[in-house]
């Protein structure tokens, strides 16, 4: 029978007239899209491989490619789309599980689009950054409700115990995208970028490999559900502990490392067998309830002597800030909350586009909640999950996070382009990939410089809104919600997000 | 629900204003005509919308007694929060405040003053105290109460100040603390309430500025049960210094430094580690109470009067002694018009609290 064949997502078109047949794409594509007949002099594509990473399109030395989306579309309809045939075609064909990489691509409502900032006019001067001091400094981890002190000959002494922090220089932090996912020069540029910047990154469930044992002082080392890697040294190099919970990209479900890529390297750094699947359970098989959470919140406390914050990372599903509560209450001190936006490296597709709310309204509500309860400063919260740009960052502070992660903005930086393919490991930008023709094409010294490029970049930027609200240190903008205003929100939204609609003044 | 007569309770006014303060740090008592006199020189820093008065020290005679100062819309509100002190407090004494005829002044609410003693048994006379006064001003329509300490009062309503130091009779009164305040608001209000020195217990707070982290800082005083039902920045401040000083115990010098923080680049260059170390510990902790945005408010109780600017000095503030006089004042001229001749004048640093206390 005739079988329909994967739908065509990109066309590679070609500029004969420029084409110098250097070949470089031919050698470069992951995917064998490109190649070159000698006998014709010609270099040809096969568009139907191409994933649109637009690696070709960018080492082309002449500017010959162009990558367009497709233009094999079925006949218009609103409900029926190239993307619901052409999975429905792939499941046809092999009877699986459509699988995915990076965020939600849906348009599920971006709240974060649809909240201005305010800034100060007359009565309240602007503060030039340029000029004044501007203060991002954050710090992670449990603070007291309140200080005693004393006074000893003529001098003040602090006589409370102040719980392990870390201490950024901003208040973004490279999320969990574990060695496996992504490559070591990914995991390294990164690395070194927080160390240069003073922020942090996070191991995601890949154990810490030896080559970054440097940058281990900025590091976040996660213990999730397969408990990849972690022993005793594990957790006493990195400067926090992550237990992972959940994950934005796929709430209530596990993880998978196909045996294909568990590489001696990888097998070392996870301490599991060499080619064998690497398997992350669905739940934490010793965490069956919240009472479960905190014994193991307190194993980790006490296997590294209390030295070291502890958090917990959940994704944002409807009783977020309950749950958000007894995390708290159990001992974190931490709570990560990753978004229906949060990436992923590999996801089934029919979770990441389904499953989770908006961090935007998951941070509002977990702030709000911890705040009714009295224990806000307990934990610090960080807001994972979709955030693009500088003002995602200042939204997410001003509805209530302490700090936000950052993932596919980071590897954006290194040069991904989102084609979401990042579970095929043929990574042409050497990010998602642990093939060493494709890795090494990623220079972790210049990653880490466009990484720290960007970590400044918004920094910058977040001064400049800082100081046009005429504030001149973030803690002040962190949970002034009066700060914000809603465009085009309806009445139930903006309550939930607790700000009100643009138009009304204080 | 008080939207019709007091639209400034439903609205945050930022106003930018005058504050003057003289304390005579013996605690001799001095009149009024003082303080009158200083703000009088400042008329130009406020558009007739609002200005007051506190004193520390004016009521001697009744000085073991809490004063309440209310505001009332009309008669109901009055036999209603008559009612509520009734069952609440042992009332010693009550009278409408004395007033002097002004003309030019309008929508003058009832004015009553109440010397209450506390007959129940409370674990905290302050915290019952700032319950009491929380609830009448949310709960009972038409009232409010403005001042609430023991041995002060405040004096405030919609006016220029000379017209409203008139109206209260001021240079009468004697007090070894007076803290004045002239307003520029932005908005045109009606509301006496709105008017400064804000107080609470024997707080006062005189406020030149808008505050940029007035969303952080409410809802930081929430945590510890404080709830800003009036919408002004001042507020926020009032209840800062009481939660920091009367109940975290922390002394005005340090309170200035959770206030008005020092900069990060400023706490690196300090060379003694434990001085460094607790800076950064008051900035991780109470980082929330940092003030920000422009101001320079005069904080008064029975034992001090404190001025502070922000951590920039976006607003002015100048001080200056003579003998046992303290004076802070938002213009040098204020100062000079009751005391030309001074020991010293100053112009106190971004963030460094100028502390008066009595000797």
């Amino acid at each position: 029978m005739a079988i329909p064949k994967k739908l065509r997502e990109f066309d590679v078109v070609r500029d004969d007239e420029k084409c110098i047949r250097c070949e470089v794409c031919c050698r470069m594509c992951a995917n064998d899209v490109h190649s070159y007949d000698a006998e014709t002099d010609k270099v040809s594509a096969d568009s139907a491989k191409c994933v649109g990473c637009h690696f070709c399109e960018d080492v082309c030395p002449t500017e010959a490619l162009v990558i367009k989306r497709n233009k094999s579309q079925i006949k218009r309809n609103a409900n029926w789309k190239n993307d619901a045939l052409g999975n429905i075609i792939k499941q046809a064909n092999t009877g699986g599980v459509v699988l995915i990489g990076m965020g939600n691509d849906r348009p599920i409502r971006d709240y974060f689009g649809h909240i201005v900032l305010n800034a100060s006019q007359v009565t309240n001067p602007s503060i030039d950054p340029l000029r004044e001091p501007m203060e991002l400094k954050t710090f992670i981890g449990s603070k007291p409700d309140r200080i005693e002190l004393v006074e000893k000959k003529s001098k003040i002494k602090n006589t409370t115990e102040i719980p392990p922090q870390l201490e950024l220089e901003t208040p973004v932090l490279f999320t969990a995208m574990s060695f496996g996912s992504i490559s070591l020069n990914a995991c390294k540029s990164l690395a070194k970028a927080a160390c240069d910047f003073g922020t942090y990154w996070n191991t995601g469930e890949g154990g810490l490999h030896k080559d970054l044992y440097p940058y281990a002082h900025r590091c976040i080392v996660q213990v999730a559900s397969g408990r990849f890697g972690v022993d005793r040294e594990y957790l006493k190099k990195g400067a926090a502990i992550e237990i992972k919970i959940g994950q934005g990209a796929k709430p209530g479900i596990g993880g998978h490392l196909p045996g294909e890529k568990v590489s001696a390297e990888i097998s070392s750094t996870r301490m599991i067998p060499e080619g064998t699947d690497a398997l992350s359970p669905a739940p934490h098989h010793d965490i069956y309830s919240i009472e479960d959470l905190r014994q193991l919140i307190f194993a980790l406390k006490e296997a590294t002597d209390y030295k070291k914050p502890v958090g917990v990372k959940i994704a944002a599903v409807h009783n977020v800030a309950p749950i958000a509560s007894g995390i708290v209450r159990a001992g974190a001190d931490f709570v990560v909350i990753d978004g229906i936006r949060g990436g992923t490296g590999a996801a089934p597709q029919i979770i990441r586009d389904n499953v989770g709310i908006p961090i935007e309204l998951a941070v509002a509500a977990v702030d709000q909640r911890l705040r009714e309860e009295g224990i806000r400063h307990r934990a610090s919260l960080i807001a994972a999950g979709g955030i693009k740009s500088s003002g995602d960052v200042v939204k997410a502070v001003a509805l209530g996070a302490d700090a936000v992660y950052i993932g596919t903005a980071a590897l954006v930086a290194l040069g991904c382009h989102l084609c979401q393919r990042c579970y095929t490991g043929k990574c042409n930008w050497g990010i998602a990939t642990q093939d060493p023709y494709l890795t090494k094409r990623l220079n972790p010294e210049i990653g880490a410089k466009r990484a720290y490029n960007l970590l400044r970049g918004w920094s910058l930027e977040i001064k400049e809104m800082l100081g046009g609200m005429g504030i001149n240190a973030i803690e002040s903008l962190r949970g002034n919600k009066e700060q914000l205003r809603g465009v085009g929100l309806h009445e139930k939204e903006l309550e939930l997000l607790g700000i009100k609609h643009a138009g009304e003044a204080w | 629900m008080r939207k019709r007569l007091i639209p400034d309770i439903d609205y945050r006014v930022p106003s930018a204003c005058g504050v003057t303060g003289i304390m005579n740090q013996k605690g001799e008592l001095f009149s009024g005509e003082a303080i009158y006199a200083s703000i009088c020189n400042m008329l130009e820093r406020g558009n007739g919308l609002g200005s007051g008065f506190v004193a520390y020290g004016i009521y001697p005679e009744l000085k073991d007694y809490w004063c309440f100062h209310i505001m009332y819309e009309n008669e109901k509100a009055k036999e209603n929060t008559e009612d509520y002190l009734k069952r609440n407090f042992g009332i010693k004494h009550s009278e409408p405040i004395p007033t002097k005829k002004v003309k030019s002044l309008k929508f003058i609410p009832l004015l009553w003053r109440y010397f209450l003693g506390i007959e129940k048994n409370v674990e905290s006379a302050e915290d019952y105290i700032i319950k009491v006064v929380m609830d009448i001003n949310k709960e009972i329509e038409g009232a409010f109460v403005f001042s609430s300490g023991k041995n002060m009062g405040i004096f405030k309503g919609v006016g220029n100040p000379d017209e409203i130091g008139e109206f209260f009779r001021v240079p009468e009164y004697k007090g070894y603390i007076w803290v004045s305040h002239n307003r520029f608001p932005t908005n045109s209000v009606g509301w006496w309430g709105g008017a400064h020195p804000f107080g609470i217990l024997d707080w006062s707070v005189v406020h030149n500025g808008e505050i940029s982290s007035y969303g952080v800082n409410k809802r930081y005083l929430e945590n510890f049960g404080y709830f800003c039902t009036l919408s002004t920045d001042t507020e926020v401040i009032t209840y800062l210094f009481d939660l920091l000083v009367r109940r975290h115990k922390i002394a005005f010098e340090t309170v200035g430094n959770i206030l008005s923080a020092p900069f990060w680049s400023q706490i690196e260059r300090i060379e003694n580690k434990e001085e460094r170390e607790l800076l950064k510990t008051l900035r991780m902790v109470y980082g929330p109470a940092l003030v920000n945005g422009p101001f320079s408010v005069i904080v008064a109780n029975s034992s001090c009067m404190v001025g502070l600017n922000d951590r920039i000095k976006l607003r002015p503030l100048v001080a200056a002694t003579k003998g046992d006089f303290l004076y802070i004042s938002s213009e040098e001229a204020a100062i000079k018009i009751v005391s030309p001749q001074l020991d010293k004048v100053w112009m106190p640093r971004a963030g460094e609290p100028t502390i008066g206390k009595l000797m």
